[in-house]
């Protein structure tokens, strides 16, 4: 098998969500789901020098889907078991006939990814574009985000490209094994 | 770095919901996130080859493009199925060098099919039945909204002459070859005309500053210099937000990889200080003039100017530089070090206006002046303020003090114009009326436009004979919304017996399309043909390719014009019996002929979605003048730090003739401050273009609209983050969430500009609408808007 994941590079991000929206307008998905999403951090303050002010801020945008862990959180939570990691490629996906909506997975899952859908009362989740991928294709936000700051593909050749960062400031430990790669801003390490 | 430490950012509430109440799509196929993934459990393998690929109906790709109102100009692909637009991609184009990037779509392009099904589109022709602005509307045909606008236009320019019908300015529609406020222009000049109007809201105190420095506004230059630059401060400017143009942030990473340090000064720590600043360095609102007074004084007195540069190509630098019949002191240098008015600009007198400390003013003039080449880039949010015509000479003048004009990897600051995207336009107009108001003095030639004269900005005649009559508001929101101080605005349109008859076309009840007479249902980009061309900036053209056939009962403008027409029987006259297809072909074929024979076919253009047109060299602003030995196209032939037309103007205090830091009205130094104590300041949201996009439910999600406000301020106030507030001053009030951040400084409010306003049945908006708050004070020179000059204070409700 081989894992398929995303790299983010962070150092570019803008925080401009147009993967957030993209991912909606691909998947359909109406208010209160995103599949992918983009967080926002910010600490730190001002002093003063004279009358001039002093900026000491820290800030930053992190975008981020399903980072299709190698011991993913959410598939032993399901009592369904209606979440699969595939053999083929690592990727999880869900199986909305077996989902009856417990949103175990919501509270397992660190990251976020599971989505609770209201209007079918069942999870959904990313599932890398499957449809695109089949086509020979990449995920929609790849081939979204303006900065050029997302890829998918073998996580180890990622890691390869782009080092081991798996964490920033601001996220869980990496306790799932997540395949994600991030170059992190300058704030965020 | 562990969790603990840190906190999980990913459990903030920070994607925060919003109470919204927009339905669904309608028109398009329910397809429930993830249920797609179902047909993938099955299968073992990914094998498009095997033919177990479920048969889809087959999706039509086409390429399309937005022409509003956006800096960015970029490829909007439509995925069609059964008729529906199903999905929006963007330019897959490879990219074939650094001259030629894809023209990726932004949160705003990406929210598009929101836009195009959303449930409330207007669907037909509409009359009003209530009061003017109460937004009580009756379906009708369009035969009779055709017929009632062509009869209005002819008893109104019978009684009152062609100066009283006018067509505001609107930008919905701005950056292709038909626009809807063009199509009214042209048949009001082909049946009497109109008055005219001058300027634009964006850049309107640069577009007269800027031309009594150089010349003209066209001191930008192609992006790729930048990658020669080796520092670069961006003034005021967040192109990660606005989206000054869709390739610059390319050229920004490029420039910043290859070295460049960015600087940004801007009074919010914008997205793009996160993703390209070196540094950030915060500014009071209004104040931008009072750090470049003392960076051109440390760049003086120190001696870091390029004196070379200066004694061949400025005018009024010091004594020895000064026009005939002008007394030295009216110099620079003398200005600078104080001979003029007793006062040296040092950096310890401007932190105390600005708030920069002296000794990062002091950093940044030596950095600017001595790394070389370097740029400094003005943004349009500085010079939308009471004296905004100095910030931008000022900034002009610091390019010309360092010698980084006319130079490769440098720029000259100012407006920042640039264009090689030239394709023919061949829809033309005349008008046989003169007058010109500037734009932003529509209110007052309604209100009195009878006593307006050359001192307000009228201009080819001395007296108008009418007030404006008779509005036409085509795909645009300038006539409520977007001009300053709403409810000032509101209470002129409501009275019938001034402006007697208002048409507005738009694709929504939008605040000025409710105080339409007729109301028309217009077309988004999807539903016609045209070509998108760049805004101030680039050298490509997009291809506008028509998705779908308009839906319900709307209609482009062109042909909703052209009916007009018909009534006065000029409707041939009008199209030339071409539709709108034809002139996009008219377009290509004569751009072919005319510029550029390597532009491809219209076949190719429609497949390609964009087109680059080729260089052999970048373009450098002023580079001629520089190289060549050609005079500036000033009056005296030379950069003009001094301007003997300004000080001819004699009016020292406001429109000085050398760049000055002038005080704001609402500023910081007006005693207004001790009961409006916050600047108000506001900012073109990543998720809106102007007000364009802001009833998307998909992108109020991703960012909603709120009142940015520093802790501390917020903590004065009692305010947490998330709570309601009124922000308030004499013009009204506005009610808004809070977000309490540390990206602002103290005592400056951020509110993003463009939300709809939306009074609830006291009159109190309850969106966040800012130019309830904006005054309708003119810029002295340029008569722009001064929007981003108010003081408010905000109370919790």
């Amino acid at each position: 098998m081989v894992q398929l994941g995303f790299y983010i590079n962070q150092s570019k991000c803008v925080g401009c969500k147009a993967c957030v929206v993209s991912c909606k307008d691909k998947n359909n998905l109406e208010v209160g789901i995103n599949f992918r999403r983009v967080y926002e951090y910010e600490e730190g303050e001002y002093t003063k020098e004279g009358d001039g002010i002093v900026p000491a801020i820290k800030a930053y945008s992190f975008s981020i889907s399903c980072n299709h862990c190698t011991s993913p959180a959410c598939l032993p939570s399901c009592p369904t078991k209606s979440i699969i990691k595939r053999e083929e490629d690592g990727i999880v996906i869900v199986d909305q006939e077996k989902c009856i909506g417990t949103r175990f997975c919501i509270q397992a899952c660190p990251y976020g990814a599971p989505q609770f859908d209201q209007e079918i009362l069942k999870m959904a989740k990313c599932d890398s574009c499957l449809d695109l991928r089949e086509k020979g294709e990449e995920p929609v936000c790849v081939t979204t985000c303006p900065q050029h700051a997302i890829e998918f593909g073998p996580i180890d050749d990622l890691k390869k490209k782009y080092g081991e960062v798996n964490q920033i400031i601001g996220m869980p430990n990496p306790l799932t094994k997540p395949n994600i790669v991030i170059t992190p801003h300058r704030d965020a390490i | 770095m562990t969790e603990e430490n840190n906190g999980n950012v990913l459990n903030k509430k920070i994607e925060r919901r919003t109470f919204l109440k927009w339905s669904g799509a309608i028109g398009i196929p329910a397809i429930l996130g993830g249920v797609g993934a179902k047909r993938f459990l099955e299968k073992k393998h990914l094998d498009t080859a095997s033919g177990s690929v479920e048969v889809e109906e087959p999706e039509t790709i086409i390429s399309t493009c937005s022409i509003n109102n956006c800096g960015g100009r970029c490829v909007i692909k439509a995925h069609v199925r059964d008729g529906a637009v199903v999905r929006v991609s963007t330019d897959t184009n490879n990219e074939e060098d650094i001259l030629t990037p894809q023209m990726r779509a932004c949160i705003r392009g990406r929210g598009y099919k929101k836009m195009l099904y959303h449930p409330d589109r207007l669907k037909y022709p509409m009359k009003r039945v209530g009061k003017r602005g109460e937004g009580k509307f009756e379906r009708i045909s369009w035969e009779e909204a055709v017929e009632t606008i062509a009869k209005e236009m002819k008893r109104i320019g019978e009684e009152h002459g062609p100066e009283s019908r006018y067509v505001n300015y609107a930008s919905g529609q701005s950056w292709g070859l038909f626009s809807g406020r063009n199509m009214a222009r042209k048949l009001l000049g082909m049946t009497g005309g109109y008055l005219n109007y001058r300027n634009d809201y964006s850049s309107g105190a640069a577009n007269i500053a800027t031309p009594f420095t150089y010349g003209t506004n066209n001191s930008g230059s192609s992006f790729e210099t930048l990658l020669h630059t080796k520092y670069i401060i961006l003034w005021g400017q967040n192109p990660a937000e606005m989206i000054n143009s869709t390739p610059y942030m390319h050229y920004l990473r490029e420039a910043k990889e290859a070295g460049a340090k960015v600087i940004v000064i801007d009074p919010r720590y914008t997205d793009t200080s996160i993703g390209f600043a070196d540094e950030w360095v915060p500014i009071l609102p209004t104040t931008d003039s009072a750090m470049m007074d003392a960076m051109a004084y440390v760049i003086v007195t120190e001696n870091l100017y390029d004196k070379e540069f200066v004694e061949e190509f400025c005018q009024g630098f010091d004594n020895s530089q000064m026009p005939e019949g002008v007394p030295g002191e009216e110099s620079l240098v003398s200005y600078l070090t104080g001979k003029q008015d007793g006062v040296e600009k040092t950096p310890q007198w401007a932190e105390k206006i600005c708030g920069v400390p002296a000794a990062k003013i002091i950093e940044i003039a030596r950095a600017y002046a001595t790394t070389k080449p370097a740029a400094l880039i003005q943004g349009w949010g500085p010079q939308r303020h009471a004296y905004g015509e100095q910030v931008i000479r000022g900034g002009a003048q610091l390019a010309s003090l360092t010698g980084n004009v006319g130079k490769l990897g440098g720029w000259a600051a100012g407006t920042g114009y640039w264009s090689r995207s030239g394709i023919v336009s061949p829809i033309s107009s005349e008008n046989p009326v003169e007058a010109s108001i500037p734009c932003f003095l529509w209110t007052d030639a309604v209100e009195r436009g009878t006593e307006l004269t050359a001192e307000d900005g009228l201009q080819g005649v001395d007296k108008l004979n009418t007030n404006i009559k008779m509005i036409f508001n085509i795909a645009g929101n300038m006539l409520v919304n977007q001009h300053s101080d709403i409810n000032k605005t509101t209470a002129l349109l409501e009275d019938e017996r001034k402006v007697e008859f208002i048409v507005v076309s738009d694709l929504f009840m939008t605040p000025s399309a409710k105080f339409a007479d007729i109301l028309l249902p217009g077309t988004s980009f999807f539903e016609r043909w045209d070509i998108g061309t760049p805004w101030c900036y680039g050298d490509y053209v997009v291809a506008g390719g028509k998705v779908i056939d308009p839906l319900y009962e709307a209609r482009n403008e062109y042909d909703v014009f052209a009916d007009i027409a018909d009534h006065f029987g000029l409707k041939e006259e009008f199209t030339e019996g071409k539709s709108m297809l034809d002139w996009v072909k008219v377009s290509i074929e004569r751009t072919r002929e005319e510029k550029d024979p390597s532009f491809p076919s219209f076949e190719e253009f429609m497949k390609n979605g964009i087109h680059h047109f080729k260089f052999d060299e970048p373009l450098i602003a002023f580079k001629d003048q520089i190289e060549g030995n050609v005079p500036f196209e000033t009056p005296s032939g030379k950069i003009e730090l001094f301007s003997k037309a300004l000080y001819e103007m004699n009016k020292p205090k406001e429109i000085p003739a050398i760049a000055k830091y002038i005080p704001a009205w609402e500023g910081p130094e007006d005693p207004l401050i001790e009961k409006y104590p916050l600047q108000l300041i506001s900012w073109h949201y990543k998720r809106r273009c102007h007000s364009t996009h802001d009833n998307n439910p998909w992108l109020e999600e991703a960012a909603k609209q709120e009142i940015w406000l520093n802790p501390k301020d917020a903590a004065a106030r009692g305010l947490k983050d998330g709570d309601r507030a009124k922000v308030f001053n004499d013009r009204g009030e506005i009610v808004i969430d809070v977000k309490v951040t540390a990206r602002i400084i103290e005592g400056v409010a951020g509110i993003p500009q463009g939300a709809w306003f939306t009074p609830d049945d006291k009159g109190i908006d309850q969106r966040g609408s800012v130019n309830v708050l904006t005054k309708q004070q003119p810029t002295p020179l340029a008569k722009a808007n001064p929007q981003l000059t108010n003081l408010v204070d905000v109370k919790k409700v």
